[in-house]
């Protein structure tokens, strides 16, 4: 008998959740705790060893989080993942197994401004150098390609424009190189795209945002696709060479398709400490149980609000995937056909001015710098998110000055329209 | 048989059958694989016996090291072969002159001779290649989930704490053989793993 394979909704709720083994709890426990006792001295040598299965100190693995982690790794169609505190810290610990000082990467242009900011000027001060590319033209990222690349980021749906990226044809550059894709799912969550099903490798998310979706708590996650043999050639010696840290293990070796995630464990979070809250793991995994949900009501909601916004006059462009006319609009049918998301931008006509006045003047939307969230908010990147980008970088990453970011929420579309109008009006 | 993706069934199958396992080329050296998952199958119960002739006259965790399979002295169900992709086929050769022969040859992760698995699935073993039975007991049991990884299973029963020796249930929920995984594809594509 073969096996029936469960739905996406199944697993959203399910997958790496089972009764409590002592308390029959249905509900995954917070195991607030910092540490677990050893059986014996041979049980507690066994864990440190990575012999054994098992609980040591919550800084490197805790029960609540993993069942976020096999969560998401099922989400996402990965063999592991290893949840961490925050979407940047996801980013630090993933490029640590890859680059050694002086080595490079490539990115895509268009990202969040923060990671812009973490790869440009933190990164630089670890000797790890950043090229960047244009996700909407493939050939820049061949031409970036050196003998130190070692990896290529890009965002599945970019912030802030929400636009889509071409993950296949730049998959298909990294594998030409050698080096594995990185994708930032964040803004799209394993429910619209899942980037490893295209090519990617490796995928990193901001749990901050959809995946918890409440605005409660921050997490990042890193999901090991299982698909890049790290001991081809001597490139990535965190991986395929023996670790002095844990008496010569070599841990691809040991661990197999998993070894990425296991590297980004023992490695990456045991040493760095960025580690997760339990309790954040648990609010962000009951989030989790209604993603399919909200994205269906989130993508919904802001189509409808970027229609409303196309005919308004006071506004000059609509940039969402969704709507047909839109640049990404191929790309979007394409890698997500459940729907582009909800966060995207917009300019008015009245520049950056307007752009003021609207935020000040809307009475639902929230002014903030988070997206992601039940409750729709709204923020101009150009003054806060990406103010510390000059203004040619500010418009190559879609936060001109007169662009304004929605990231719609689960309410009633029309009370959102209602509220635009009124606040674009006044 | 299509070895480059196992049905869960397929492998929940043997490790639920056998009851002892040779490790050919079990090391006593505990930072390498062989020594982990020899010592994490005797802590669930199988009757592990550690065959390697460079060790004769030591013991792995009690267990005497043999020269070779003929040595063992008395049947065996499953040979574990934690040896290059080179090194299978002369294992697989003296595994079909034991009486009886044991009923499952596995080749250790990264291993794999199609030709070996060929003549033994000729011989009427079951075979399994370049996968590791720490791992896959871990993961349909889901005792490997403490990890973080993927056990690509479900389960809505609550299962008990694990003690020493203690066989676990694998009789979960699968949510894919392995046949829509990434990974499962992309190790059908890359070179032959050595
Ligand atoms: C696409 C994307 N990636 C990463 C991050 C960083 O995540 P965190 O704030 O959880 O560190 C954000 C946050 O806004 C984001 O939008």
């Amino acid at each position: 008998m073969t096996d029936r394979l469960p739905g996406f909704s199944t697993l959203a709720v399910h997958a790496g959740a089972q009764p409590d083994p002592t308390t029959g709890a249905r509900v995954t426990p917070i195991y607030q705790t910092t540490s677990f006792v050893f059986n014996d001295a041979d049980h507690a040598a066994s864990l440190f060893g990575l012999q054994a299965f098992g609980n040591i100190y919550t800084r490197i693995g805790n029960p609540t989080t993993a069942v976020l982690e096999e969560r998401i790794a099922a989400l996402e169609g990965g063999t592991a993942a290893l949840a961490v505190a925050s979407g940047h810290a996801a980013q630090v610990v993933v490029l640590q197994q890859l680059l050694m000082p002086g080595d490079e990467f490539i990115a895509a242009r268009k990202l969040y401004g923060g990671s812009i900011n973490q790869f440009t000027h933190a990164f630089k001060s670890f000797g790890w150098n950043v090229a960047w590319a244009d996700p909407d033209d493939i050939a820049s990222f061949e031409r970036a390609v050196t003998p130190r690349t070692k990896a290529i980021f890009i965002e599945s749906i970019a912030n802030p424009a929400g636009s889509i990226t071409d993950i296949e044809p730049i998959a298909e550059v990294a594998r030409k190189a050698g080096v594995p894709l990185i994708v930032d799912n964040t803004l799209a969550t394993p429910y619209l795209i899942r980037p490893i099903d295209h090519g990617a490798d490796i995928v990193v998310h901001s749990l901050t945002k959809f995946l918890g979706g409440h605005g409660n708590s921050l997490g990042g996650i890193i999901v090991d696709g299982g698909t890049f043999d790290w001991s081809k050639d001597n490139k990535y010696p965190m991986l395929s060479e023996p670790r002095p840290e844990y008496h010569g293990i070599r841990i691809q070796e040991t661990f197999g398709n998993f070894a990425f995630a296991i590297a980004c464990r023992v490695l990456g979070l045991r040493d760095l400490g960025p580690a997760l809250s339990p309790f954040n793991a648990f609010m962000i995994l009951t989030g989790i149980e209604t993603l399919p949900l909200r994205m269906q009501k989130h993508c919904e909601n802001a189509k409808a609000v970027a229609e409303f916004l196309a005919g308004h006059s006071a506004v000059a462009s609509v940039n969402y995937a969704g709507l047909a006319s839109d640049k990404y609009n191929k790309l979007a049918r394409k890698y997500a056909p459940k729907g582009a998301g909800a966060v995207f931008t917009f300019s008015l006509r009245g520049g950056y001015d307007a752009g003021v006045n609207l935020v000040s003047n809307l009475k639902l939307f929230s002014h903030l710098a988070n997206v992601g969230d039940t409750r729709s908010l709204v923020i101009h990147p150009a003054s806060t998110t990406h103010s510390q980008l000059d203004d040619a970088a500010k418009v190559r990453s879609g936060a001109a000055p007169d662009v304004v970011r929605l990231s719609i929420g689960i309410e009633d579309k029309e009370d959102l329209i209602a509220d635009l109008e009124q606040a674009l009006g006044a | 048989m299509n070895h480059d993706a196992y049905d869960d069934n397929y492998i929940r199958g043997i490790l639920n059958s056998v009851k002892s396992i040779a490790m050919v080329g079990a090391s006593p050296v505990n930072v390498r694989p062989s020594y982990f998952a020899f010592k994490y199958l005797a802590q669930r119960g199988y009757d592990m016996i550690p065959v390697n002739p460079g060790h004769v006259g030591k013991s792995l965790l009690g267990k005497p090291f043999v020269a070779s399979l003929a040595d063992i002295g008395h049947p065996v169900d499953m040979i574990d072969i934690f040896r290059n992709s080179s090194h299978i086929m002369p294992v697989v050769d003296e595994a079909l002159t034991l009486s009886p022969p044991p009923k499952v040859i596995w080749m250790q992760l990264g291993a794999r001779d199609d030709a070996a698995a060929e003549k033994a699935e000729a011989a009427g073993l079951k075979v399994v290649m370049n996968r590791c039975p720490k791992i896959e007991y871990g993961r349909l049991s889901s005792e490997i989930s403490w990890m973080g990884v993927n056990s690509r299973t479900l389960s809505s029963k609550r299962a008990p704490i694990p003690t020493q020796g203690m066989r676990l249930s694998l009789n979960r929920m699968s949510v894919g053989g392995g046949a829509t995984a990434a990974s499962d594809r992309a190790a059908k594509n890359k070179s032959e793993p050595t």
